[in-house]
């Protein structure tokens, strides 16, 4: 017992002070995309051709990146001569549509909206969330998992993850949804009493990921449920899944 | 046909298609059943669509690979499960990929529910977990019947038990519900995204699978990776190992209520993650190598820094796990879970952690030697029991090991400059064929990559530790608890991804 107690005196008090102190971010961590469209040469589509998810489009503002494609790769990056594309260490990366993952060469870029006020009042100080891989890697369902642990402490935030879909208000969704698992997902999602939300994480969950051009898997979470946070990334740090439920649920004090 | 007039190949070293000559199937079959007689493992057994197949066979103490080929004429051959049990899941997975039948095959169910890759649509399809499951009869047998959505944060399969009361008669263990397609994706290939499949094949190895395929990648296209590139591969696949042991170990600790240790592991593994991040911005350790060498090398101060936070995780790690060791009550539930002989590990081909914890010294690290491991030797860590208690044993000790060798690591690199990025790779040998083997956290990674006339691939093979091991983990719970399971199934903690592919 004594053991214990020191132990516990030497390893200290760990949860991190977030969302008071922002947890320091390695120096090459890659997060919201930066596009300096003005830098771009005139027809220039190095950027497009490199990457392999077709993520890229060309716009009337210039190349647009659709962070629900990208894996995060230094493709582009690398393939740009006139360095127009750079990832900085904003981890700030949730949204609440589709359409709002693709970030151009503008300033704005729409973070995840608060629940409606129903949801908001149902959910908002008590949000159980039933995990499902469905085709996952074991990359997001770990940075997932890690939230629950006493660095980043979760349960004080008052959300959960949960056993059984009985006892939860909504789905967090990893993976591409493989077809093997669409059943599985389908009957998962039913199991869940209403009202529920459904919450997409990493680039396969929202759009396949490096799977996408696979037939065994069916592009993300969209294609069979109704999908209320997508958070991209492969994957996505824990910092940003966090921010994205902190968001969801109003708890963040900053500005949009 | 003694073993010794086999096909001798190196761990990452090509090999022209025209030296593997054929053998007749008779003769395929008696070199494989005869090797694994005299103590070979077979670490691969694959098919591709013009019915070749290929076998990779290790004999670990001897620090050989021996690569045997066959040519079918029509899709079935003798099978060689009977006699041989580590071939069960690849024979299967014959059946399932290209229709070849192993005559004689005890056990002949689906691996990944998938279509055919031969074209055709199966009638009835493949539907996940439906399939034939051995049954237990009598009075009071009871089924119980678990996943594939589990009840933690956790990938999917489905485990079928055959109860007596508490005890497990058998655990049937059916998986492919993370069944993406990686191998056919890296079919035609190397694509652009061949590089990001291969990271994410089992996405919590990354470093050990990326690695693998780049050897098998460098070793085709005849490129020499530099030795400081070698070294902090090496620290990165360290770095890998580490934060998954001391998670591993944390988890045992949970999973037997000894939250102490339990909570300081779930952090500590946070930290030990970071070091990666602190080169490659990802955890994960993701966009950290690439084919020719390294996207992210490290300079001086970063080394030093990485130092000073090795030995702050690693002191604190210690005191984590010594609390563990202490705990009498937790070591007495580790000491009689999960026990597999040394008897049943080889007859399964068992690899990884599980088979150094029955005693078998079986490390591809110190077996078949690749980059910075020729020059700088691990010792593979042995414990003698088979059970939870020697798996976690094992993990404990190789940790040891994962800081010894980082921390000198860090200190060499410290030393010299950082390389220049890597050029292209030129292309890759036409008609050849190359193994690559590393050493994952959970034990033994096989990429076999056989290319076509214009030097793509035209099969790529993967093996995950895992592959080998599910059935070790089923095996283990004979005659348990069925309470106990979640302690043997963390004990082994396999990948399903990486063996549903």
């Amino acid at each position: 017992m004594m053991h214990i107690l020191l132990s516990r005196w030497r390893q200290g008090h760990r949860t991190l002070p977030y969302p008071k102190e922002l947890p320091a971010l390695p120096a090459r961590f890659q997060g919201l995309p930066r596009i300096a469209a003005a830098k771009c040469p005139e027809a220039c589509r190095l950027c497009a051709e490199a990457c392999p998810v077709e993520a890229i489009g060309f716009g009337a503002d210039g190349p647009s990146l659709d962070l629900g494609r990208c894996v995060f790769c230094p493709d582009c990056v690398e393939a740009c001569p006139e360095g127009a594309i750079a990832f900085t260490g904003d981890h700030r990366l949730a949204t609440s549509s589709r359409e709002a993952l693709v970030r151009t060469g503008t300033d704005s870029y729409a973070r995840a909206e608060v629940l409606g006020e129903e949801l908001k009042r149902v959910l908002g100080r008590s949000l159980k969330l039933r995990v499902v891989s469905a085709g996952g890697c074991n990359g997001c369902e770990v940075d997932v998992n890690v939230l629950g642990t006493v660095a980043w402490d979760l349960g004080r935030f008052g959300i959960q993850y949960v056993a059984s879909p009985r006892h939860a208000d909504g789905l967090l969704v990893t993976g591409p949804v493989t077809r093997n698992m669409e059943l599985a997902l389908r009957k998962t999602y039913d199991a869940v009493p209403g009202p529920k939300i459904v919450i997409a994480v990493g680039a396969c969950a929202i759009q396949g990921g490096p799977y996408c051009h696979r037939e065994e898997q069916l592009g993300g979470v969209a294609s069979v449920l109704p999908v209320d946070l997508y958070i991209p990334g492969c994957p996505p740090h824990p910092l940003t899944i966090l921010d994205g439920l902190l968001r969801l649920l109003g708890k963040l004090k900053e500005p949009r | 046909m003694s073993r010794r007039a086999l096909n001798l190949v190196k761990n990452g070293q090509p090999v022209a298609l025209t030296e593997l000559a054929p053998l007749s199937v008779a003769d395929f079959r008696e070199a494989i059943l005869e090797a694994v007689q005299e103590g070979d493992r077979l670490a691969c057994l694959c098919a591709d669509t013009q019915l070749r197949l290929f076998a990779v066979l290790a004999d670990d103490a001897g620090k050989t690979l021996r690569v045997v080929r066959t040519q079918l004429d029509q899709p079935r051959y003798p099978a060689l499960t009977p006699v041989c049990p580590q071939a069960h899941l690849f024979e299967r997975e014959l059946a399932e990929q290209y229709g070849i039948v192993p005559e004689g095959h005890p056990w002949l169910k689906p691996v990944r529910y998938h279509r055919p890759w031969t074209g055709g649509e199966p009638q009835p399809l493949p539907l996940p977990g439906v399939m034939d499951f051995y049954r237990v009869e009598g009075d009071e047998v009871h089924e119980v019947a678990v996943g594939p959505v589990h009840a933690g944060v956790i990938e999917p399969g489905h485990f079928r038990f055959q109860c007596h009361g508490e005890t497990v008669f058998h655990l049937e263990i059916a998986l492919g519900y993370q069944h993406r397609g990686v191998e056919q994706a890296l079919e035609g290939g190397p694509h652009p995204l061949s590089l990001k499949q291969a990271e994410t094949a089992a996405g919590d190895t990354s470093i050990a699978h990326v690695w693998a395929y780049c050897r098998n990648l460098e070793g085709l296209a005849g490129v020499q990776v530099s030795a400081r590139a070698e070294r902090v591969r090496g620290l990165a696949l360290e770095l890998e190992r580490a934060a998954n042991h001391v998670g591993d170990l944390g988890a045992l600790s949970g999973d037997v209520g000894f939250l102490p240790t339990a909570s300081f592991c779930g952090r500590l593994r946070g930290d030990w993650l970071n070091l990666s991040a602190e080169v490659c911005g990802s955890r994960l350790g993701r966009n950290w190598l690439r084919p020719g060498g390294l996207q992210h090398d490290l300079d001086h101060t970063l080394a030093e820094r990485l130092l000073q936070r090795l030995e702050q995780a690693w002191l604190e790690t210690q005191d984590a796990l010594e609390l563990l060791w202490g705990a009498a009550s937790a070591m007495i539930r580790f000491e009689v879970a999960g026990h597999l002989t040394p008897a049943q590990a080889r007859e399964i081909g068992l690899v990884g952690v599980p088979a150094r914890a029955c005693g078998i010294s079986l490390d591809v690290r110190h077996d078949h030697p690749f980059g910075p491991y020729r020059d700088h030797a691990v010792v593979p860590v042995l414990a003698e029991s088979g059970n939870v208690h020697s798996r976690a044993w094992v993990r404990w000790r190789e940790l040891s090991e994962c800081h010894r060798y980082l921390a000198a690591a860090l200190t060499d690199l410290g030393r010299t400059p950082c390389d220049p990025r890597p050029r292209p790779l030129p292309g890759l040998a036409a008609d050849s064929l190359c193994v690559s083997l590393t050493e994952g956290w959970r034990g033994e990674v096989l990429h076999l990559a056989i290319t076509d006339a214009e030097g793509r691939f035209a099969r790529y093979k993967i093996v995950d530790p895992s592959f080998h091991n599910w059935f070790g983990l089923a095996l283990a719970l004979r005659g348990e608890q069925i309470s106990d399971f979640p302690l043997c199934n963390k004990s082994f903690n396999l990948s399903y991804c990486g063996h549903d592919l």
